[in-house]
């Protein structure tokens, strides 16, 4: 494969039995640990998924954390406060990660908020609704536990215990998202329709969170063979939308997608193409959102800066007080 | 004191937390954190890693204080002097002497 | 093979998942607990004391949670979460209680959406805007030292069900304290702009102490917790002025209460009859 030929040139320079013993424990569906040997694609490539990953779950705490403050019940109100919470939780575990592999934090937050690193794109779309809410917990939690059960088992193991922790309190956040739309559909007639309209301007971009399509997905197969990614984007696509489409129907909302039909000869439902142009456009940073999603993140981290000098400053007075009463 | 000045720009240094999750079990890595001071890294796990569960016993200490080596033999132990990934512990066991905080 | 599967090495211990979702409350929050009042109980004083606490906790849970994605770390951004959970915790308990004691049987959300701002009995100190995080830390301590002193005091009411709510309040209020305490001590010791700062915030909210100790005589333990940190600090305490007469306790509220109460009731009341 070409991956493992790019893996081995990175490798020249590098005993043998290194790379050998790396190998012997992706083929024995090990896992490999900070302080083992590794290539240094392997390397790259996990930082780089995995501060993505991170940058998600931070930047994903802006459109939902928009309505903590605007819950219609007290109740509602806990539940989405804490799930934003669950966010940056989630975010901390995964720059946590990140740091085994020699990643540094603050330098992965530069990145971020000079647009050198990317986020899921499906941050980037507005909600406009409280029912944005339930939609997100539905399908863009669900969406990211199809993404993020098979990681339980990724290669890395610092990445795969922070998936089991998340996916753990994940499934909370779509089983929260579904029961407020479920509610919400027993309600009024201005409800129904803020949720059959927060569904018809989430699916696709809820596809797209799943990443370009098998035959155009650059990082995949290497992510793959290292098994740092366990199944493809399209094979986790349709396992979500084979998930989603019960629920669907279970709800009562149409999803927006007239090619949307069981398949008996696959086992599957078959659907239409995502916009991948519109993907790609987000990606770049075009989506409605992009701008405003990152400047908050900088305003955050640059008017935050006084409080974390500050406290640095103080641990040093300490330490140096500390210092002259033992010498004294 | 250099590292806490380069801990200002650089943002608080890293920490590591091992939670107790109940009596008669043993402390457990759980993951990393970032915080100004010993006092701020226990509040700071508490918060994130236990959510105040109550009972729980934190211990957190500076990953640039823990020493580790590898338990398998086998296990190459790669270039000692390279950056601090090759000094992050996980997944290993606790020495005995990780002080109690 | 030596299994190495994470999942089940981690899966095992943790069945016990109750820690995470801190303070969603799924359930009515005071099910399983006898809800009578006891004979002797003056309903009206209790229903007015529980409905006050309720409006001062939901006032500060709503300031927390303006921090959100705002916050100067992002551990902080989970520590103010949960301080903010814990009050959203106790608002929802105090305004049930109240429902039950005041004869109306209204909800929770019934106080909270759909209650005028002069109805509100929240001090003023609770709804100043945030400010700066000192200014957030100052109030958080003062508040959370003076609330924490009342609970001590309601762990001993007559009525069961306040007693139960202030002593689960009191283990919260303990960590809001240290929490709040520890970051005023680093910034006041911290830098010259985090002293500069510190000061600022405590200098803008003394004025409105007085105003506390007039809802709950708590003046000594306030104080004392004020003078403690500050001193390690090294800050000076500014002059506490005595009470200009009640202010959110009787209803009146500075200009900042009515646009909290705005944000916060817009959608609940945007839909009449719907349900969340």
């Amino acid at each position: 494969m070409a991956t493992q030929q790019a893996a081995s040139s990175e490798a020249v320079g590098a005993p043998p039995e290194l790379q050998e013993y790396f190998e012997a424990t992706i083929a024995r569906d090990q896992r490999v640990e900070p302080r083992d040997w590794m290539p240094e694609g392997y390397r790259k490539t996990l930082i780089r998924q995995v501060a993505q990953h991170a940058h998600s779950e931070i930047i994903g705490m802006q459109p939902e954390g928009e309505w903590i403050t605007r819950a219609p019940s007290l109740r509602r109100k806990a539940i989405l406060f804490a799930k934003v919470q669950d966010e940056a939780g989630h975010g901390l575990y995964l720059y946590s990660a990140a740091e085994t592999l020699g990643a540094d934090r603050t330098d992965l937050t530069e990145r971020l908020i000079e647009g050198r690193q990317k986020y899921s794109s499906i941050f980037n779309y507005p909600t406009p609704t409280f029912a944005d809410v339930g939609v997100i917990g539905w399908f863009v939690d669900g969406a990211a536990i199809c993404n993020q059960v098979p990681l339980c088992r990724s290669s890395y193991g610092p990445y795969a215990r922070a998936m089991v922790r998340i996916c753990k309190e994940e499934s909370f956040h779509q089983r929260q998202g579904y029961e407020l739309l479920m509610t919400m559909m027993r309600g009024t007639d201005a409800q129904r329709e803020m949720v059959q309209d927060a569904v018809n301007r989430w699916w696709w971009p809820s596809l797209m969170m799943f990443g370009p399509p098998d035959d155009n997905s650059p990082n995949s197969a290497a992510s793959m063979a290292w098994k740092i990614k366990r199944h493809s984007n399209d094979e986790l696509r349709q396992r979500f939308v084979d998930m989603t489409v019960p629920q669907a129907e279970k709800l009562g909302v149409t999803l927006p997608d007239p090619e949307l039909r069981w398949n008996a000869d696959r086992g599957h439902h078959d659907f239409g193409t995502p916009d991948w142009d519109e993907l790609m456009r987000v990606i770049k940073g075009d989506g409605p959102c992009n701008a405003e999603r990152v400047e908050r993140r900088r305003a955050a981290h640059e008017e935050g800066a006084w409080v974390r000098e500050a406290a640095a400053a103080h641990a040093a007075k300490q330490t140096a007080r500390a210092r002259e009463g033992a010498a004294a | 004191m250099s590292d806490t000045q380069q801990g200002a720009k650089a943002g608080w240094p890293l920490y590591e937390v091992f939670v107790r999750g109940k009596r008669g079990l043993n402390h457990v890595h759980v993951g990393s954190l970032h915080a100004a001071d010993d006092g701020m890294a226990l509040t700071h796990a508490r918060d994130l890693y236990t959510r105040r569960n109550e009972g729980v016993s934190i211990w957190v200490v500076r990953s640039e204080h823990i020493a580790a080596s590898t338990r398998d033999e086998k296990d190459p132990f790669f270039a000692p002097s390279a950056d601090k990934v090759y000094r992050h512990p996980t997944f290993y066991d606790i020495p005995d002497d990780v002080p109690h905080i | 093979m030596s299994d190495d599967h994470v999942y089940l090495t981690l899966a095992e211990g943790h069945e016990d998942d109750t820690r995470w979702a801190y303070g969603t409350g799924f359930e009515d929050p005071l099910y399983g607990v006898d809800t009578a009042v006891p004979d002797g109980v003056d309903r009206e004083g209790l229903a007015a004391l529980c409905l006050a606490l309720g409006d001062d906790a939901l006032v500060s849970a709503q300031r927390l949670a303006e921090w959100t994605t705002r916050a100067p770390e992002l551990e902080e951004e989970v520590a103010l979460a949960n301080i903010g959970l814990d009050l959203l915790g106790q608002a929802r308990l105090l305004y049930a209680r109240c429902g039950q004691v005041d004869g109306t049987g209204r909800s929770e959300d019934v106080y909270a959406y759909f209650r005028a701002p002069d109805d509100f009995r929240n001090v003023a100190l609770a709804e100043l805007p945030n400010g700066d995080f000192a200014f957030t830390i100052a109030r958080l301590l003062i508040l959370a030292s003076w609330r924490l002193a009342h609970f001590e005091r309601l762990t001993a009411s007559p009525d069961p069900v306040l007693a139960a709510i202030a002593a689960k309040g009191v283990k919260e209020l303990t960590y809001h304290r240290q929490y709040a305490a520890e970051w005023v001590v680093r910034l006041g010791d911290g830098t010259e702009e985090s002293r500069r700062r510190m000061r600022a915030g405590l200098d803008g909210l003394v004025p409105y102490l007085g105003e506390l100790f007039d809802a709950h005589d708590a003046k000594t333990d306030v104080l004392a917790v004020l003078r403690q940190v500050t001193e390690a600090a090294d800050l000076p305490l500014p002059e506490v002025p005595s009470c200009q007469g009640g202010l959110g306790r009787d209803g009146a509220h500075t200009e900042h209460l009515a646009p909290l109460l705005a944000e916060l009731q817009s959608v609940a009341r945007a839909h009449p009859g719907a349900t969340w």
